[in-house]
């Protein structure tokens, strides 16, 4: 069932390859560029291992339709661009006031609306923080490679499950589309299984958290006849629409996110204690990105790089730390700012933030990334 | 002063037990829903529909979206959901497939309202009647949004009255038993609340017939519709669906549209054998594993 060995696969094959890997047992999606290479791999594949592949009518209903498979008992995942991210954002805030595990893939794409169809973007970024209405807390991981769509997703699936709430992953035209060799040695893919209740029916109590503020899972037919409602809730499942109510629950939802959060967040250093210019990067800005740390070691400027592995929740107690240690931060985007507000909240004035903004189409050209450095250091 | 009628608190006698209570969720009750309203009924014929057919509480699923309607999934003690707006048929396509995975036959029944399904929910459930997943789909048409207060909607008959439409409603409204059957349900019905007994007949066929089944309940609301339309109270507007409603077995869903004054047509209009989307997808993926 996994593709195992070694393979030359684009970024979004990559991706449907690795959720078939964590055990995603159903698709549901619409057609639009530049995530199509994810449904029409899904689209093949799953049919072949029993599974489902469903093109749904939009992105709504792709979005409604992997929430109602989860609670059907199997894995599921969606996969969509720019504006499909805008109408999925609906039923990702249904998935996280039902606590419902799911992963979300977007392949960002050039915005505002239409925007560039075709072409890179990181322009999303804000939207995965804070694109579904209310209070809430996210995770989204932002893949640099093609091998990263595949261990990230397998990543996805597990912390979805973990944490029970929809997990994003932040890809790019660039990252979707590039080929490049992927690795898959099924003995090392771990699996996390869904947190099923173990007690009888009269004792099932369905968001009673565990230790860790997440509760266990039953779904249909099960046994268990719980009511999932989107409607503020109480222990039970059901509707209590008082500030007490609100207040409990909104809470265990941020805090079952802030307060695991040193096991969710994942980033990549390279060369930071010696580092007196810092790049933050991710995804596919850290690829050109690190071409410029190499020209600008050339040059005898000490840069390290911070590569954000999880973007949400954002790590800003490192970022805090290495603030007092470096001359500036360097932060390339492909959008005019948007993680490097994250940044510069960390930072809190102890240090210089520079953005290397790129309204998309396109990544960087490092030598544009070194001229920042070069202005941070003087 | 004007002095604020407050809702009696309903005595609770003990050891007295309805023949139907194991199909609800007792400590939820008593419901939400206004004096005069048909949920109770629709709800009622869906327990009867449930025992009659000898489903138990974990062989159903029942999903509904926003609204008055939207609410009876949080009533009926099976798994249950209350989705988005709109997106209850979505939601319950997921489901149903992921339980054709593990629990074939298990049932997964719709229910939501008129707005819910068909304006905000719209194309969902024209795709849903094309695709033929296994769906129950029960629609309780009050003609107006009830939750919100009495705006008109998709299903409000030209020229009546809601609060977005003072003046009386300027727009057509769909006819939801011809726009299911043309979208390609296999069965489809229409009865009011005030026919319970052939309500839960169509109800437990609805459920029982593989793929998309549609039945729309045509349900009294007093509170926000009947009072801005001469029908003050459930009993006015039951009787004025007594006083309309034909019974007419397989008549054209197209003929079926419901005007101002005119006659409403209930009855079975659609009972069909067709593939459904399962039958199908086996079909392809055995004809693709036979060819290797």
């Amino acid at each position: 069932m996994i593709l195992a060995g070694e393979h030359f696969l684009n970024g979004d094959v990559a991706c449907a390859e690795g959720a078939i890997a964590a055990g995603c047992r159903f698709f549901a999606g619409y057609p639009i560029t530049p995530q199509s290479e994810i449904a029409e791999r899904m689209a093949y594949r799953l049919p072949r291992i029993g599974a489902h592949f469903l093109q749904m009518e939009d992105e709504l209903a792709s979005m409604a339709a992997v929430l109602g498979a989860v609670w059907g008992g199997v894995k599921a995942m969606t996969a969509t661009s720019g504006p499909g991210f805008s109408l999925m954002m609906e039923n990702i805030g249904l998935g996280i006031m039902t606590e419902t595990p799911c992963v979300v893939v977007n392949v960002q794409r050039g915005g505002p609306s239409t925007g560039l169809p075709t072409a890179t973007s990181q322009g999303d970024m804000m939207q995965a923080r804070w694109g579904t209405h209310g209070n809430h807390e996210i995770i989204a991981y932002a893949p640099s490679s093609p091998q990263e769509m595949f261990d990230l997703t397998v990543k996805a699936f597990n912390t979805a499950e973990r944490y029970r709430l929809p997990v994003l992953i932040m890809a790019d035209e660039i990252v979707g589309h590039m080929m490049e060799r992927v690795l898959i040695d099924p003995d090392k893919i771990e699996v996390f299984a869904r947190r099923k209740p173990t007690v009888p029916y009269e004792e099932y109590v369905p968001y009673k958290p565990g230790k860790d503020l997440v509760p266990e899972m039953a779904c249909a037919g099960e046994g268990y006849r719980v009511h999932v409602t989107g409607l503020t809730h109480n222990e039970l499942g059901y509707p209590d629409m008082t500030v007490e109510a609100q207040h409990r629950l909104i809470n265990r939802l941020t805090q079952k996110i802030r307060k695991n959060i040193d096991q969710i967040v994942e980033f990549e250093e390279e060369g930071i204690d010696e580092a007196e210019v810092i790049l933050v990067t991710y995804g596919i800005n850290a690829r050109a990105s690190w071409r410029a740390m190499e020209l600008a070691r050339e040059k005898g400027i000490k840069v390290g790089m911070l590569r954000l592995i999880t973007v949400w929740p954002f790590p800003s107690e490192p970022i805090a730390k290495l603030a007092t240690q470096v001359k500036g931060f360097v932060v390339p985007e492909i959008n005019l700012g948007q993680m490097v507000l994250e940044v510069e909240r960390a930072a809190a004035g102890r240090t210089v933030v520079r953005l290397v903004p790129h309204a998309g189409g396109g990544i960087h050209r490092p030598e544009d990334v070194l001229a920042v450095i070069e202005e941070v250091v003087g | 002063m004007r002095r604020i009628k407050t809702k009696p608190k309903p005595e609770i006698i003990e050891d007295v037990h309805h023949p139907l209570e194991r199909y609800f969720r007792k400590e939820r009750l008593p419901h939400i829903w206004c004096s005069g309203c048909g949920l109770g009924t629709a709800m009622a014929c869906l327990a009867y529909a449930l025992e009659e057919l000898s489903l138990g509480l974990d062989d159903v699923s029942i999903v509904s979206g926003i609204g008055c309607t939207g609410r009876l999934a949080g009533y009926m003690r099976s798994d249950s959901y209350h989705t988005t707006h709109g997106r209850a048929i979505p939601f319950a396509t997921g489901l149903r497939i992921a339980l054709e995975m593990q629990k074939p036959d298990h049932k997964v029944i719709v229910f939501s309202g008129d707005g819910d399904l068909f304006a905000i929910g719209g194309n969902h459930f024209i795709h849903a009647a094309r695709r033929n997943v296994d769906l129950a789909v029960f629609c309780v048409n009050n003609f107006n949004y009830g939750m919100t207060g009495g705006q008109v909607g998709p299903t409000t008959p030209l020229g009546a009255y809601g609060t977005t439409a003072p003046y009386g409603s300027f727009e057509n409204p769909f006819n939801l038993v011809y726009l299911a059957a043309s979208s390609g349900a296999p069965y489809v019905a229409r009865w009011t609340t005030l026919h319970s007994r052939r309500l839960k007949q169509a109800m437990m066929e609805a459920i029982m017939k593989p793929g998309f089944t549609f039945v729309e309940i045509i349900s009294p609301c007093p509170v926000n519709y009947g009072r801005r339309n001469k029908m003050p109270t459930g009993l006015v507007e039951m009787r004025y669906y007594q006083r309309k409603s034909v019974i007419r077995n397989f008549a054209d869903p197209k003929e079926a549209e419901i005007k101002p004054e005119g006659e409403i047509i209930v009855g079975t209009f659609v009972d069909e054998d067709k593939p459904n989307y399962f039958d199908i997808y086996r079909h392809f993926v055995e004809q693709m594993i036979g060819e290797g």
